[in-house]
């Protein structure tokens, strides 16, 4: 994956938190995500055009709460409608923030999904490496966790696949 | 003044409708796509929209285009994600009078509805 994507996504996370959460948030080391780590919340953004792939922000239950609820300015009931659309929300001004800087990219974002369920896993089919960027913030920690290509790298690789050359 | 908010998240709308309070607006109507909001502006005359871009069912581009195309003048602040340079000249084609990116500060959206409104009144 492209390096300026990852740092598209750093910014953009930068700015929702200062903004419209008012707190700071600090970023680990981006790594192959092992696609094995459990949330219980994650929302999930999909990209098409000159970038394909999937945007997700994966959060354990109490940074979940905490995070949407700063952001309605009230408590959210874990799970309810609206504390699906409040992390529906923040997933889509983090990839509409980080695509807005793909220069020269075309790009596309999805209504987002929200899946709300204890320890899963969200699989990405993509032949993109996932990535995951851990993050840290005072009203918890969770990750974004990015599986996207440009699409001339998606078209070779799904050349390669199809004529079983990987 | 008649406020409709279109977004699909009745989170943002409710954080757009606080900021809305503390500028003294607070005849609010919402519509959480633009196929709803084509209904309200005919029903509740709205004297200003804010417009998010992306939603299901019809998106803020396409309602903005098709209230102008019928004539109506409402001012419309576009409050989006949608940042690149292309999209908001589509906005400005499509006759948008101002445009507040996501996420912004409550005194981002105030100052952009204010300014909105102070042309309004000018006009």
């Amino acid at each position: 994956m492209d390096a300026r994507f990852i740092n598209t996504f750093l910014e953009s996370a930068r700015t929702l938190f200062s903004t419209m959460l008012s707190a700071p948030v600090t970023f680990g080391k981006p790594h192959v995500h092992d696609r094995l780590t459990k949330y219980d919340v994650s929302g999930i953004i999909g990209l098409s055009g000159d970038v394909v792939g999937s945007v997700v922000l994966c959060l354990p239950k109490a940074s979940a709460l905490e995070i949407v609820s700063r952001f309605a300015g009230s408590p959210l009931e874990f799970g309810g409608s609206d504390f699906a659309d409040a992390i529906g929300e923040l997933v889509n001004m983090i990839a509409g923030g980080a695509k807005a800087k793909f220069e020269g990219k075309n790009v596309n974002i999805s209504c987002p999904s929200v899946v709300v369920a204890s320890v899963h896993q969200v699989q990405t089919p993509s032949a993109a490496a996932c990535i995951c960027i851990p993050c840290g913030s005072p009203l918890g920690d969770f990750a974004i966790n990015l599986a996207i290509q440009s699409q001339g790298s998606a078209l070779a690789s799904h050349a390669l696949a199809a004529a079983g050359a990987h | 003044m008649r406020v409709l908010l279109v977004d699909d998240s009745k989170v943002m709308r409710n954080v757009e409708k606080g900021i809305l309070a503390k500028l003294g607006l607070t005849d609010v109507e919402e519509a959480g796509n633009g196929a709803e909001a084509l209904t309200k502006v005919e029903s509740y005359q709205p004297e200003l929209i804010l417009l998010d871009w992306n939603m299901p069912v019809m998106d803020g581009l396409t309602f903005l285009t098709t209230i102008r195309g019928q004539g109506n003048k409402t001012p419309v602040i576009m409050v989006t994600t949608e940042a690149e340079k292309t999209r908001v000249l589509d906005a400005i084609k499509a006759g948008v009078n101002n445009y507040c990116i996501k996420p912004f500060t409550p005194e981002t959206l105030s100052k952009c509805i204010e300014k909105t409104v102070g042309l309004v009144k000018a006009a």
